[in-house]
């Protein structure tokens, strides 16, 4: 191993030439600064390297030497609260290594070696483990506890443990004998290649909705824990907006947020946003369930291809605890492109569009790691991944969102015309879909009752009439209509503004919890039938419309706060009150 | 060691391969000398072995097989950098080339920079005031944003970016801590003068530095010339603590020397031929704008992109508005129907507006008023489209309202004089009192406490 060297560079990609000893995805360090590098292709005349950092200065010569394991990350206490680059670096203790601007070749721990953590023993010597049981808890966050766990391919006999107290990521805390009677210290931390999936004892069903506190999402399109949706959308349409409400706002017990080839800014943001923000079912700030992986668009490119295998890696370590986890994928269209420049410089035969072809099977291997699952500790747990795409020229027929579109079941289609009218979140009501409804209807029917799911068929109803009536009124106008006709338009103006629009920046309409949207639905279609009650007396629209009743449904998302929903009931009694006034 | 390589051994487009290179670096700069004593400089940008693949900046014109000395300089590409850059004229490589002299480098930096920690970023939030009612109202510059330009050819950007170099006014900028980088890329000498002679007129041409790669300039020294301008940008605002506005014009000539370059190395083809890491080629250079903690300084950037064939799904602008935060994007009928400046609003966007507008920084009303405008706006498209079908007599009697309403936001609130500065407090107003003739019961965007206060019919 010794005498490998540098033979080719070409951007991010390196090769060795000559048979080496290298393994496919092997680890590896290159060049003086030792950069990291991953092995992507093995022949008997050459190895091809990439490089996670930048290669200026690199020259033909400079050893390359292996590590002997696959691209792993650290999984530990002090990942929550945390902020890293694609392959696991903590920027903050980047920052204070080589100041404001990234340097290469940075050597440090991923997790901060050096604090100490109260850790409880859970296990006693002469138990017996297997992989993924816990030993051990350590209080990582104010909510977040972080329970040890064996790691997954070891079992056997614990034969030694430390007393409660404090140790640091690294002691050794207890002795595990497997069958073979090799002894294997329980330190703090595990490794994990990120390319792997985590073993799990058995996948369950999706049938707990994912509570966002978005309207649009948790009526019309809900995703249940364990699923994957998809947000498409050219840029200016508001998909980090959406990422981030749903960062901020979805009952998932953990967050981990992938900022994959975005902007720097909005990293900088959710920092500062998210450390301001208290969750309001905790009590505590935002960053103490959250992880964010901010791997910037300008920074290495090979890295941003890794940065998703690490996201998902750390997310299914605490899923393993029995947490609900939620992952923010933003965007996974640079994370393809990623793929397709690398691809390129491996001079690879492009597919679609320059895309590999092996795009729509890495698209499917990373969602395929979501689910909702029984953990190898006998807990439950999920992972849902929320991935945003931006598709090329906002048009949806491009790779990356036709073959996501393969392998999620919630499609939320943002809309071009919808965002330039300002109306957020500008989700198409008409594109979009969610296949979770089965699975996840008789959760709401249990907890809200079933009128929810009626609710919600009958507004999709309307708003799929108001869709075809449209039609027509951009070819005729709307004054030819019959009243039923505007009525139906009218109420789905209503459903538009009034309850899809929903406004991010409102203290109280930022998160609506479920009941206040079922209440809201409610007073819509009450109004609705009690106008079709008018409209059916021949009595003209235009007396309804003066009543005042439609522009007060249209801003009760702001005039009723979410903690005074019996406020609901002296609405329909109003409307009672003029519709009988009318009739 | 000095080793001078004698000859090429491939000549293909921009590129040259060189064999038997010993010691060389990727990225590193060659000095290549000619027969008749010219020296044009390269980057090596691929290795294999001993083989070398050179990109000459100026070209390989007059370059044969047998009449070059190749050495190598031992660095990347470096900007020479001193606080006397300001006000002096460059090359597209960053060179003087306004006859005083050469810069007596206090700094030398690699122009491809590296990449700001995002940890480190503090986010922007303080408005730059632009005297442009559009811009201020409804898609407001932050000082820090890297907010582009979308336009076309023949459309009015450069009268815009004049006039907003000339009017804004950034909050902590004096007249000695505010600078402009300026650099052309692949634009006619006579867009290079008009920027030129409107600085001085302005009086900041002291507080200028303008790098110029002008259309017969050699096309892959384009390829440097926004990491110059970047770099110099960012040592006058992270060393120097200064203010830096950078405008880059046009980009789209800048992609189309990435994409020559691209081709002429046999690189796989992504989108229009453009090459598959356009996107993080653009990045590179948009995401060197920004704030940083424990530093005074800032750098703005406006880059302008011509549209091609006003396409907004292009590549070029399509990749550029993933990047940057927002656009401005310019509209061709509005050109047409004698409108200065010709902002097309709905598609223009400034994402960090939200943070920077409002209640201490412009007026409590701010934001809901630009949600109203642009949705009350986006209805009058609608009208207008109904209109074009059924005639505009047949119209609805609130279609004709928004009609009017429309016809009243273009003439007077897009509409303005190029030499005109509005303050923000004048545009809001006229926000306002344009939203008053429509009938109060439309404006479902803002509510009612603000509409008791500054709905006047």
């Amino acid at each position: 191993m010794e005498n490998n060297v540098i033979y080719g560079i070409n951007g991010p990609v390196i090769t060795v030439k000559g048979p080496t000893e290298f393994k496919m995805m092997e680890m590896v360090h290159v060049g003086n600064e030792n950069l990291v590098g991953e092995i992507i292709g093995v022949t008997d005349e050459f190895t091809t390297v990439q490089v996670y950092e930048e290669t200026t200065g690199l020259k033909p010569g400079d050893p390359i030497t292996g590590t002997g394991n696959p691209m792993n990350v650290l999984l530990g206490p002090g990942i929550i609260d945390n902020i890293f680059d694609g392959i696991e670096r903590p920027l903050k203790a980047i920052e204070e290594e080589s100041g404001a601007f990234i340097s290469r070749g940075s050597q440090v721990n991923a997790l901060d070696d050096q604090k100490l953590w109260n850790v409880s023993l859970k296990v006693k010597a002469g138990d017996r483990l297997s992989g993924g049981e816990i030993y051990a808890t350590i209080p990582e966050t104010e909510i977040i506890e972080h329970r040890l766990m064996v790691p997954p391919a070891l079992s056997g006999e614990i034969v030694e443990v430390k007393p409660d107290g404090e140790y640091r990521l690294f002691d050794t805390i207890a002795i595990l004998k497997d069958e073979l009677g090799i002894e294997h210290n329980l330190t703090l931390c595990q490794k994990w290649p990120i390319r792997t999936s985590r073993p799990i004892e058995d996948r369950l069903p999706t049938t707990v909705p994912l509570i966002t506190g978005q309207r649009v999402m948790d009526t019309m399109f809900p995703v249940a824990k364990g699923g994957t949706a998809a947000i498409p959308g050219g840029f200016g349409t508001g998909k980090t907006m959406n990422q981030h409400q749903l960062a901020k706002w979805c009952d998932a017990d953990i967050i981990v947020y992938v900022g994959c080839g975005e902007r720097g800014n909005e990293m900088s943001q959710v920092l500062e946003e998210f450390s301001e923000l208290i969750d309001p079912k905790s009590g505590r700030p935002m960053t103490d369930r959250t992880v964010l992986i901010a791997n910037t668009s300008n920074m290495p490119v090979a890295a941003r291809e890794a940065s998703i295998y690490t996201g998902i890696t750390l997310a299914e370590y605490y899923r393993d605890m029995g947490y609900d986890v939620a992952i923010m994928a933003d965007s996974t269209s640079r994370w393809a492109e990623a793929l397709r420049e690398i691809s390129g410089r491996l001079e690879e035969m492009p597919a679609e569009e320059g895309f590999p072809a092996y795009l729509p099977s890495r698209l499917a291997e990373f969602y395929e790691r979501a689910g909702r699952v029984k953990t190898l500790s006998h807990d439950n747990g999920s992972v849902t991944i929320i991935g945003a795409v931006s598709p090329q020229g906002s048009d949806f027929s491009e790779p990356v969102t036709q073959n996501t579109k393969r392998f999620t079941r919630c499609f939320w289609a943002l809309d071009k015309n919808l965002a330039y009218a300002r109306h957020y979140p500008a989700i198409n009501w008409m594109d979009s879909y969610s296949e979770y409804f089965n699975d996840i209807d008789p959760w709401y029917n249990e907890h809200l009752g079933p009128e929810f799911v009626e609710y919600r068929k009958r507004i999709s109803a309307l708003l799929q009439e108001e869709s075809s009536l449209m039609e027509i009124v951009k070819l005729i106008g709307s004054d030819v209509l019959p009243d039923d006709q505007k009525l139906v338009i009218e109420t789905a103006r209503i459903i538009r503004v009034g309850f899809l629009q929903q406004n991010a920046f409102h203290a109280d309409d930022t998160y609506v919890p479920l009941e206040k949207q079922m209440k809201m639905m409610g007073v819509i279609l009450h109004l609705y039938d009690r106008a079709k009650e008018v409209i059916a007396k021949e009595i003209p629209i235009s007396k309804l419309l003066s009543s005042g009743l439609f522009d007060k449904l249209n801003k009760m998302k702001y005039d009723i706060p979410n903690n005074k929903l019996e406020m609901f009931d002296d609405y329909i009694k109003e409307i009672d009150n003029k519709i009988d006034e009318i009739l | 060691m000095l080793i001078d390589y004698v000859g090429v051994k491939e000549i293909n487009g921009s590129l040259i391969v060189i064999d038997g290179v010993k010691g060389v670096s990727y990225e590193e700069i060659v000095d290549i000398r000619l027969d008749g004593g010219s020296v044009r400089q390269g980057r090596v940008v691929q290795i294999e072995g001993e083989r070398i693949v050179v990109q000459v900046f100026e070209g390989t014109r007059n370059i044969s097989l047998a009449n070059t000395k190749t050495r190598l300089t031992g660095h990347p590409m470096e900007q020479a950098l001193s606080p006397e850059i300001i006000g002096r004229v460059l090359d597209g490589a960053g060179r003087p080339i306004d006859g005083l002299g050469e810069i007596f480098p206090e700094k030398r930096a690699d122009i491809n920079g590296t990449p700001i920690n995002p940890v480190s970023r503090v986010y922007p939030t303080n408005y730059i005031n632009t005297g442009i009612s559009t811009i201020d109202t409804l898609m407001t510059l932050i000082r820090g944003q890297k907010l582009p330009i979308f336009s076309g050819s023949g459309m009015k950007h450069n009268d815009l970016a004049v006039q907003i170099v000339r009017q804004a006014k950034i909050s902590g900028a004096t007249e000695d801590n505010f600078c402009v980088v300026f650099a052309a890329m692949g634009v006619q000498k006579d867009v290079a003068e008009y920027f030129r002679k409107s600085f001085e007129e302005s009086g900041v041409l002291s507080h200028v530095v303008m790098l110029l790669n002008l259309s017969n300039d050699p096309i892959i020294e384009r390829t440097l010339t926004p990491r110059c301008a970047l770099t110099i940008a960012e040592y006058l605002a992270f060393d120097l603590d200064m203010h830096v506005l950078v405008i880059m014009t046009d980009m789209t000539s800048y992609a189309e020397a990435l994409r020559e370059f691209s081709s002429s190395k046999g690189e796989i083809p992504g989108r229009k031929g453009y090459p598959g890491y356009l996107y993080s080629d653009l990045a590179s250079i948009y995401e060197r704008a920004g704030m940083i903690k424990g530093h005074e300084g800032s750098v703005t950037q406006i880059p302008i992109l011509t549209m091609p064939n006003d396409d907004i799904t292009h590549p070029i602008p399509d990749l550029t508005g993933y990047i940057t935060e927002g656009q401005i994007t310019l509209d061709r009928t509005l050109q047409g129907q004698g409108y200065y400046p010709p902002v097309s609003v709905l598609p223009s966007l400034s994402r960090l507006m939200k943070d920077g507008i409002g209640e201490g920084f412009t007026r409590a009303d701010h934001q809901a008023l630009a949600n109203q405008l642009f949705a009350s706006y986006a209805k009058v498209i609608d009208a207008r489209s109904l209109a074009s079908v059924i005639g505009e007599e047949e119209l609805s009697p609130i279609d004709k309202k928004y009609m009017e309403f429309g016809k009243l936001f273009e003439t007077k609130f897009v509409n303005q004089g190029f030499n005109e500065n509005r303050d923000i407090t004048e545009s809001l107003d006229l926000g306002w009192e344009l939203l008053s003739t429509l009938p109060r019961s439309e404006l479902d965007r803002v509510d009612d406490e603000l509409l008791d206060k500054y709905y006047r019919p």
